[in-house]
């Protein structure tokens, strides 16, 4: 237990330390944010109509932007190595570096994403119901995520492969999350339909995510 | 008594043989000095030990030790790599790897001091020499105790002083009842028996496969 606190912290740090990542996810939902509009037009009803789904799309690519170095930075300083011989099972600890990829990278989106709603159109109350299925799905995101960034690991190639790899299991998520999003904005679904599909998911992806994800480090050793 | 057993070990990466039909043993106290040209597979046979690359045949035992854990959890494993990361200092650097490996969080600073980086403890990781970078790595042997030491080229960077430290601390270890295999061309100021391997046919150079 001592060990993954520990895991967790150290993670925690790095990511808010120069060069960690923590930051780079919010700025690139921004950027998202702000051209979305210049290029849509003055149509404020369309702006309206489609903004949740371009807050959730660009809270999909930016949880999944900074996933790619999650292992593999581990692995290139033989850090992993120590990892995969420690009696804290791997499992846990992916699991441990998911949770606070999520904390510094996932909860800053969630906590932005009424600001950015404004941008769009959508007024607070909107943009906090959005933040609301963000908060329930970009778990699921992150988790998913790091089958991707493992599989990384052990193919030996990052960047663009990741999210290649990781959009066919994130859609669901997406689909979801817009679908709860409309629902608490126009309707006629009643919330709670799309947004129990989505807690579903979220649960699914924690446990399935560091699973498959310990797997593929085990499988990566050579 | 503890003692790690090694029968008929094999290794085969990439397709290719690195090293076959290895077998010694090592009992508390004792320490094996792998040698052998550049390529024979001394790596590789660390990291086999260790549990980070298969085995292709053979068996590894350690008798003696905890039975409920591993090997790989009742080693350390010294590689080429160091395992710090640049942004944390070399404090926060230790500290984690001494509560993740199970040790004890309060020796951190008498091991920081005895591997002579006493005065760099709140220097980021990022600002040290490759030979500071080296003492780090060996000051989570001092403050996480296991049994076995899995040491690849532990002398690699370290100056003659250094190496003096390392030396201490190896006979510290074989003192107080451990164990070590240690690959090496250098010499390691330590009597242990020698091991030789002799890779079965050319291999590129070890840093390629390393």
């Amino acid at each position: 237990m001592n060990a993954l606190l520990a895991l967790l912290q150290r993670e925690v740090r790095l990511a808010v330390r120069i060069g960690g990542g923590a930051l780079i996810g919010t700025l690139f939902l921004l950027a998202v944010v702000i051209v979305v509009p210049f290029a849509i037009g003055p149509d404020l009803n369309l702006l309206r109509r489609i903004g949740p789904a371009i807050l959730w799309i660009g809270v999909l690519l930016a949880s999944l932007l900074a996933l790619d170095r999650l292992f593999a930075a581990d692995h290139e300083d033989g850090a992993l190595d120590l990892m995969l011989m420690a009696s804290a099972p791997l499992e846990l600890t992916v699991a441990v570096k998911g949770a606070a990829h999520w904390l510094t990278t996932g909860l800053p989106l969630v906590v932005v994403a009424p600001l950015m709603g404004l941008f769009l159109d959508l007024d607070l109350g909107t943009g906090l119901m959005v933040a609301a299925t963000m908060l329930a799905g970009t778990p699921a995101l992150t988790f998913l995520g790091l089958i991707g960034a493992a599989l990384a690991v052990a193919l030996r190639r990052g960047g663009l492969l990741l999210p290649v790899l990781i959009l066919p299991l994130a859609i669901p998520v997406l689909v979801f999350g817009v679908a709860a999003s409309q629902a608490a904005i126009v309707g006629p679904v009643p919330f709670g339909t799309p947004f129990t599909i989505l807690c579903a998911l979220t649960l699914a992806s924690l446990v399935l995510g560091p699973v498959a994800a310990a797997a593929a480090l085990r499988l990566a050793r050579e | 008594m503890m003692r790690l057993t090694v029968e008929d070990l094999a290794c085969v990466r990439g397709g290719r043989p690195v090293f076959a039909g290895v077998s010694f043993a090592v009992a508390a106290g004792e320490a094996v000095v792998v040698l052998g040209r550049n390529g024979a597979g001394k790596s590789s046979l660390l990291r086999v030990l260790a549990g980070l690359l298969p085995a292709a045949t053979g068996r590894i035992v350690l008798d003696g030790g905890d039975a409920e854990a591993s090997l790989a959890e009742q080693a350390h494993y010294v590689g080429h790599l160091d395992a710090q990361k640049a942004s944390l200092t070399v404090t926060e650097n230790l500290d984690f790897w001494t509560a993740f490996l199970g040790g004890d969080r309060a020796r951190v600073p008498v091991a920081l001091e005895s591997v002579g980086l006493g005065s760099l403890a709140d220097l980021p990781a990022a600002h040290l020499s490759a030979g500071q970078r080296r003492r780090l790595s060996l000051a989570r042997l001092l403050t996480a105790r296991r049994p076995v030491w899995l040491l690849d080229e532990p002398t690699a960077a370290l100056d003659v002083a250094g190496q003096d430290l390392l030396a201490g601390l190896m006979r510290e270890q074989l003192a107080s009842g451990g164990l070590i295999v240690a690959a090496t061309h250098a010499p390691l100021g330590l009597t242990g028996r020698e091991l030789r391997l002799n890779g079965s046919r050319m291999m590129p150079p070890e840093g390629a496969s390393a």
